[in-house]
């Protein structure tokens, strides 16, 4: 491989990502700690929008839904007893996955602004199912042990946790590039780019679309279950539509359709955040317009300001 | 009992289903028309229920702040049209909804700043405090029966005004087909401003209404936002027919399953069951009319796009 | 002649009071170039759309390779043999010309369910296409963006994908649509070298590719068929003649 300055930015990236744990100790500021893992989940969230949003062309608008299904996971299993992680994820993916395939399977006979307004529709009846449920701490939220992994894995330990995430982190990058490039990925670009040829040339897009939709749940549902354990809270606010729209913001901002947009785009969000939260209490009177400026004149995201030297994202 | 419960219980969900017809006629529209995610009609809904506060404590009148505040949403979302709105028409609906999305954390904020975090309150008028029995052995409120009235004064207005004007007529030709009203020669840009400010004085109008009866906060548009989305889905984007119906239908159904249907899963589950279920399952309920309805029919119930 | 490939019969669809397909029996057999001709508006557009499975006709039954098809989607006759080009060019323009082709490949090779290996380093995939490439003289430009490539040479793609599927039938929409009278011309003779080896459905309206190729020619007209036969029996119909009066058709063309 040649030394593009994308591979540059990508190594960086990650090298920083690793030496944070140190880093952070040796400057006696844990905070990082909990700010770069908020980072890593978020980027994972937005990692798996990306699937369906920047590769697939489906602009869901409700992705919040699988971060609130990753977390109530966790929590509820803890809620009765089962503090296993070994129950925690698996039941995160594969809940995530068979509520996003419904989800999916009435939104996608849509498109346009249905498609859009479907999607966030059901994220709201999940956000509300979640206020209502009295048992689970409805509007408060709920307190939640962090997943158990016997001896194996102790979340409780600081950098273990951290790792932990940049794991997920590590895997959900991996997934994402093989996904993209493999006959699957290419019928979901190619539907992007022109259904009625790829249905043409004999695709049934649906149900390709489908199955991406419902990978993309999974792997935010794990982002999801990632966020339950940092906080060891959750709450109905995980599916707020804020958060949604949130997430497109950091795909957006990283630049869409891109393995490493996203992660890009997750890091400088909630780090401008952090850094505007400084400057004034009305921090969302600036940050608000940086949306509308950010549409009208950086579409391609910040990892289009990247150069590379073929012209073609990978 | 139970009988009068759903009576009452309807007459609510009318006439919350006239704040959400008021709030998705002029929604319907943009959607339908400029074809454009808008997400900002919630905090125009806002803006009209801090208008009315406001006004109301300027004035001492509730009526006079009403009237003063239908012109101040008219212009607010004509500003808002000039300033931002309208370079995002040509701009796919990821944009659209990004921006929008951007402009309501604005709004939000530039309420906290003029008029503090806390949630204000201001009274119904002294003249409609009152309770009316419309029918008989059902006493209702006056001022709620004055919103349903207000609300189908506005369908009345809305009827003429697109049965029988340019206007009118313009907009019915934009919802069926936006390329030809560009081919009829019309100054599109006015007309957008023109329809994007009458959506903006009702959705203003409903908030104004809803002050004295719902808190009045910011993020109040939000919950109305996303119901008026529920709406135009169901009824068809682009039609102010199909609105009204959905809004009606979204907010008898809304109001009338929240109080009935634990009652109604008492009859065969446990006491227990039903009252966690209940609240769930109610909450949930106009989503899952919405799915049954796209289900069965993708583009809404009243399909007003041929092309 | 052995039976049809494709066999349409009883043909309708309606538009609101608009008769778009107006009873139309049509077939086209084994090896055959079966050319539909007709003024503007005569319905070609909606009666291709019905053959490839975009539109659900009113009435009528199409049977294709034996099998009726009307019931089917556009993908699902794809995937029996019937493949399509498009009158207005629809290629993936962001992805090469040798993806494209690619990707037809990989539409007809199994389910795609395969999340893992990379499809672009895929010799089952990229070998036939580039050989399909090769075909219809892109092979040089196969690494191009196909949003990239002159229209003449996105023509030809579009043809390539079409192949790509390995077909019983081509449906042809158009295939010299925009283009000037060169690369018509050299359309019209790359399309000759596909005749021995393709059943073929022509919409076109250069009549000199027409007669050119055409076994036979289905003249229609306001969703009518109004006659059927051979490029010489078309040619001294009156019917054609009154239905192209003022049209400089059928009688200017040698």
């Amino acid at each position: 491989m040649r030394a593009t300055p994308r591979l540059v930015a990508i190594a960086i990236c990650l090298i920083v990502l690793a030496i944070v744990p140190p880093v952070a100790t040796a400057m006696g500021e844990p905070y990082y700690l909990r700010l770069f893992e908020r980072i890593m989940i978020f980027a994972i969230a937005a990692i798996s929008l990306d699937l369906i949003l920047g590769y697939g062309g489906m602009v869901s608008f409700g992705h919040a839904a699988y971060l609130g299904i990753g977390g109530y996971a966790v929590a509820i299993f803890s809620y009765y007893g089962v503090g296993s992680g070994w129950v925690h994820f698996p039941v995160t993916i594969v809940g995530s996955a068979l509520i996003a395939l419904f989800i999916g399977a009435i939104s996608l006979r849509t498109s346009g602004m249905y498609f859009i307004m479907i999607t966030l529709a059901f994220t709201q009846m999940l956000y509300f199912l979640g206020v209502s449920l009295e048992e689970y701490g409805g509007d408060d939220g709920i307190n939640t042990d962090r997943s158990g992994f016997a001896k194996l894995i102790d979340l409780y330990d600081p950098w273990t946790l951290y790792y932990f995430t940049f794991g997920w982190l590590l895997l959900c990058l991996l997934i994402s590039w093989r996904l993209v490039n493999s006959r699957f990925g290419m019928v979901i670009r190619g539907a992007f780019s022109n259904e009625t040829r790829m249905q043409a040339i004999g695709f049934p897009t649906y149900r390709y679309k489908l199955a991406a939709f419902a990978i993309a749940g999974a792997m935010c549902g794990v982002a999801g279950a990632l966020l339950a354990n940092i906080t060891e809270f959750v709450t109905p606010e995980y599916m707020h539509w804020f958060r949604s729209g949130e997430i497109m913001v950091m795909v957006l901002l990283g630049g869409m359709g891109t393995l490493f947009g996203p992660l890009l785009g997750a890091a400088v969000f909630l780090l401008l955040e952090e850094v505007l939260k400084e400057v004034t209490q009305h921090w969302q009177i600036i940050f608000g317009p940086l949306f509308v400026i950010l549409v009208l004149f950086a579409r391609r995201g910040l990892w289009g300001l990247i150069p590379d030297r073929e012209d073609r994202d990978g | 009992m139970s009988f009068l419960l759903i009576v009452e219980q309807t007459l609510n969900g009318i006439q919350f289903g006239v704040f959400l017809f008021l709030i998705s006629a002029g929604l319907t529209l943009v959607f339908g028309i400029m074809n454009m995610v808008n997400l900002t009609h919630g905090s125009l809904y806002m803006m009209g229920a801090y208008y009315a506060f406001a006004l109301t404590n300027l004035t001492g009148s509730f009526y006079l702040a009403i009237l003063l505040m239908i012109p101040a949403a008219l212009v607010t979302g004509i500003v808002l049209e000039l300033v931002a709105l309208r370079t995002l028409y040509s701009r796919d609906h990821l944009d659209q909804v990004l921006a929008t999305f951007g402009l309501i954390l604005f709004f939000n904020e530039l309420v906290r700043l003029v008029w503090g975090p806390e949630n204000k309150r201001f009274d119904i008028p002294q003249s409609l405090s009152g309770h009316v029995e419309i029918i008989p052995g059902i006493p209702y409120p006056e001022y709620r029966v004055a919103i349903i009235a207000v609300g189908l004064l506005v369908a009345v207005f809305l009827y003429f005004l697109i049965a029988r004007t340019r206007i009118g007529m313009l907009v019915r030709a934009g919802a069926s087909n936006r390329m030809m009203v560009g081919a009829l020669g019309v100054n599109i840009r006015l007309l957008y401003t023109v329809i994007f400010g009458i959506g903006a004085a009702l959705a203003g109008l409903a908030g104004g209404m809803a002050g004295p009866i719902l808190s009045v906060g910011t993020g109040m548009g939000e919950g109305m936002l996303i119901l008026a989305f529920v709406v135009i889905v169901i009824g068809g984007i682009g039609s102010i027919r199909g609105a009204l119906v959905a809004s009606v239908l979204v907010g008898i159904v809304e109001t009338v399953g929240r109080s009935t249907v634990p009652i109604l899963l008492q009859g065969f589950l446990s006491r227990d069951v039903a009252n966690t279920a209940g609240p769930a399952l109610a909450s949930m309920l106009i989503y899952v009319v919405m799915a049954a309805v796209l289900f069965f029919r993708p583009q809404g119930l009243f399909p007003a796009r041929t092309g | 002649m052995a039976e049809p490939i494709l066999a349409v019969s009883g043909l309708v669809k309606r538009f609101g009071g608009v008769v778009a397909t107006d009873n139309v029996h049509f077939d086209v057999t084994r090896g055959e170039i079966h050319a539909v001709i007709g003024p503007n508006g005569a319905g070609k557009t909606t009666f291709v759309a019905q053959i490839a499975g975009q539109l659900r006709p009113d009435a009528g039954r199409i049977v294709f390779a034996g099998e009726d098809v009307t019931r089917l989607s556009g993908p699902q006759r794809s995937q029996r043999g019937l493949a399509r080009s498009f009158q207005i060019t629809s290629v993936f323009r962001d992805l090469s010309a040798l993806a494209n082709v690619a990707l037809a490949i990989q539409a007809h090779a199994g389910h795609s369910f395969r999340l893992w290996r990379r499809a672009d380093r895929d010799a089952a995939l990229v070998e036939p296409a580039r050989a399909v490439l090769a075909d219809v003289g892109l092979a040089a430009r196969a690494h191009v963006k196909s949003g990239n490539l002159a229209h003449g040479e996105q023509r030809q793609l579009e043809i390539a994908m079409a192949l790509a599927t390995r077909p019983k039938l081509l449906l042809l929409d158009e295939p010299t649509a925009g283009m000037g009278a060169e690369d018509s011309e050299r359309m019209t003779a790359f399309l000759a070298t596909l005749k021995s080896r393709y059943a073929m459905l022509l919409i076109e309206h250069d009549m000199n590719a027409v007669f050119a190729l055409a076994d036979r020619i289905t003249v229609l007209v306001y969703g009518r068929a109004i006659a059927t036969g051979t490029p010489e029996a078309i040619r001294g119909n009156d019917a054609v003649r009154a239905a192209y009066l003022g049209d400089d058709m059928p009688d200017r063309v040698a």
